[in-house]
């Protein structure tokens, strides 16, 4: 039982990053109905960035995770304007195509920038242990990341739900014709959403970067993949369906690796996506109603 | 108000509108009536900007618009309440509404705004918190109308708000353009129910096949044996 919450507690953190990546896959697809293969790429881009910062020029956590993201949005801006606009009516193939051209271009422009090695994180944040009810063990950096990704979450329901610019996304993604009719801007949506998803990206980059301390220029493909996997386990198009795929694929991972079979961990995420793709096709969000962004 | 060229429209290889021209005056409510088919949607949403057309002019208030951004155009005050209502299902009436105005940035006047639609459609104020997409075929046509007045439109094209309503629901639509007429709004109406849109409008066009094979007076239309024939069962 004690192994089980551990293993959830270390799941959960884990969780955090594939959610946080998962919800720019998810809220891309829901409005441009593109899997933006180079997302994974982005947030290895936003652990670059934390680690210069915090690194190179010795600044702190918070400020580096801001900047992070905030480049990290602009990147994901000029990536869908150069790359992905002037697909947007050709065939979808074209654009999944250059998508995977953009991660492969993101990962060796990397390559060329910082050298092939891994780099490793310095400790900005003491990593204390909590021991909980005795035996339990709770890493600070296990609660930030957890903090973090729950305050970015809440912001992001906000902004989706509350604020018109979030209402626009949603009317986008559910009619562009309509939604353009009503004097929204398809185009800035379209940004605004790419900024949102990629800003999430590289706070994910940057919080793994200090939870696992090292980074290299391919670390985006396997969690890249992996979160698809999250949002698509979610229903893929779903807000609140990227946030628990994430959870749930970390949850299981930790369970996994944590009773000593880290060897089946990758194997065990891609299954469980084929059986719940099997029993629940459109995911476990998946309505018929459409819901998207 | 509102004067269209000779505007011909492809969709790739189709082409769908041969060659156009029509005039809507400040004031009037101007029907397009014809057969399913016939380029009435597509003439709406080419002056509305939202496919390109490719060659002809189009002039709204005296200024060209031909090629200018759709959402321009609804902060020019023209906008279209689209065929098939086209609402956002997934949200609450009151956010569709919100989002009619999403030009405007006071909030203040958008709630007074809101309230407008309120009043002319208490409908959708008894149902404000419910889904959009929960609305019976009437009421979602009345919300996609609400809805466009939100942008306080100077010019308002309309395309068949009368498909699949039961004939009370339709008169009571038709009521309502009236009024929004008599209330300063000019209004360009497609219709494949003639005997309807020509009972309320001014002037029309017929549409067959991407051309305006008649044009007059709704009265003269009405009573025109072409009309009579095609579209009104004789
Ligand atoms: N998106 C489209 N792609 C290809 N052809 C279209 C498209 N929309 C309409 N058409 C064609 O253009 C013609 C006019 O259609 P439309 O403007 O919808 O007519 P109406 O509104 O009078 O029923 C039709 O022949 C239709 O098949
Ligand atoms: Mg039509």
């Amino acid at each position: 039982m004690e192994e089980f919450i551990q293993q959830l507690i270390n799941g959960i953190s884990l969780g955090s990053i594939y959610a946080l990546i998962a919800l720019g896959y998810t809220m891309v697809y829901g409005i441009v109905k593109l899997i933006n293969f180079a997302h994974g790429d982005i947030y290895m881009v936003g652990a670059y960035l934390g680690f210069f910062a915090i690194a190179i020029l010795g600044w702190p956590f918070l400020p580096s995770l801001l900047m992070a993201m905030a480049v990290c949005a602009v990147l994901g801006v000029v990536i869908e304007k150069l790359a992905y606009k002037p697909l947007r009516n050709a065939p979808r193939i074209a654009a999944l195509i250059t998508a995977i051209g953009v991660s492969l271009f993101l990962e060796y422009s990397m390559m060329l920038l910082v050298k092939p090695e891994v780099r490793s994180f310095p400790q900005v944040l003491s990593d204390v242990q909590y021991n909980l009810f005795g035996s339990l063990v709770i890493s600070s950096r296990q609660v930030i990341i957890l903090v973090v990704t729950i305050a970015l979450m809440l912001l992001l329901q906000y902004i989706v739900h509350k604020t018109m610019i979030g209402k626009a996304m949603r009317a986008v993604s559910h009619d562009k014709q309509a939604a353009q009719l009503m004097g929204i801007s398809v185009d800035n949506t379209i940004s605004f959403t790419f900024a949102i998803g990629s800003s999430l990206a590289a706070a994910a980059g940057v919080l793994v970067g200090i939870y696992y301390n090292a980074i290299n220029p391919l670390m985006g493909i396997m969690p890249g993949l992996k979160a698809f996997v999250a949002a698509v386990l979610g229903g893929i198009g779903i807000i609140p369906g990227a946030m628990a795929g994430g959870f749930l694929l970390g949850i299981v991972e930790a369970m996994v690796s944590g009773y000593g079979k880290s060897l089946y961990r990758d194997p065990v995420a891609f299954i469980i996506l084929i059986i719940i793709l099997i029993v629940k096709p459109a995911g476990l969000f998946g309505k018929n109603v459409r819901e998207k962004v | 108000m509102l004067k269209v060229e000779d505007i011909h429209v492809y969709y790739g290889a189709i082409y769908a509108i041969k060659g156009i021209s029509l005039e809507v005056s400040q004031g009037e409510i101007v029907t397009l009536i014809g057969a399913n088919g016939a380029g009435k949607t597509t003439i709406l949403n080419t002056i509305c900007g939202l496919i390109k057309a490719k060659s002809g002019q189009i002039r709204f208030e005296g200024k060209e618009i031909t090629g200018v951004a759709t959402q321009e155009l609804v902060k020019r005050g023209l906008t279209q309440v689209p065929e098939g209502r086209r609402i956002f299902a997934n949200m609450p009436i009151y956010e569709n509404l919100e989002l009619g105005a999403f030009l405007n940035k006071n909030k203040k006047e958008v709630a007074a705004e809101i309230e407008k639609v309120y009043d002319r459609f208490p409908r959708l104020k008894e149902r404000k918190n419910q889904l959009a997409g929960s609305l019976s075929g009437g009421e979602q046509q009345m919300l996609a109308m609400g809805r466009a007045l939100m942008s306080k439109p100077r010019l308002l094209l309309l395309d068949e708000p009368s498909m699949g309503l039961s004939p009370i629901l339709v008169k009571d639509i038709f009521s309502i353009i009236k009024e929004l007429n008599q209330q300063g709004t000019t209004i360009l109406l497609v219709e494949q129910n003639a005997k309807m849109a020509l009972s309320i409008a001014h002037r029309g066009y017929v549409v067959e096949t991407g051309r305006i094979v008649l044009a007059g007076d709704a009265e003269n239309l009405l009573n025109s044996s072409e009309v009579k024939k095609a579209y009104l069962g004789g």
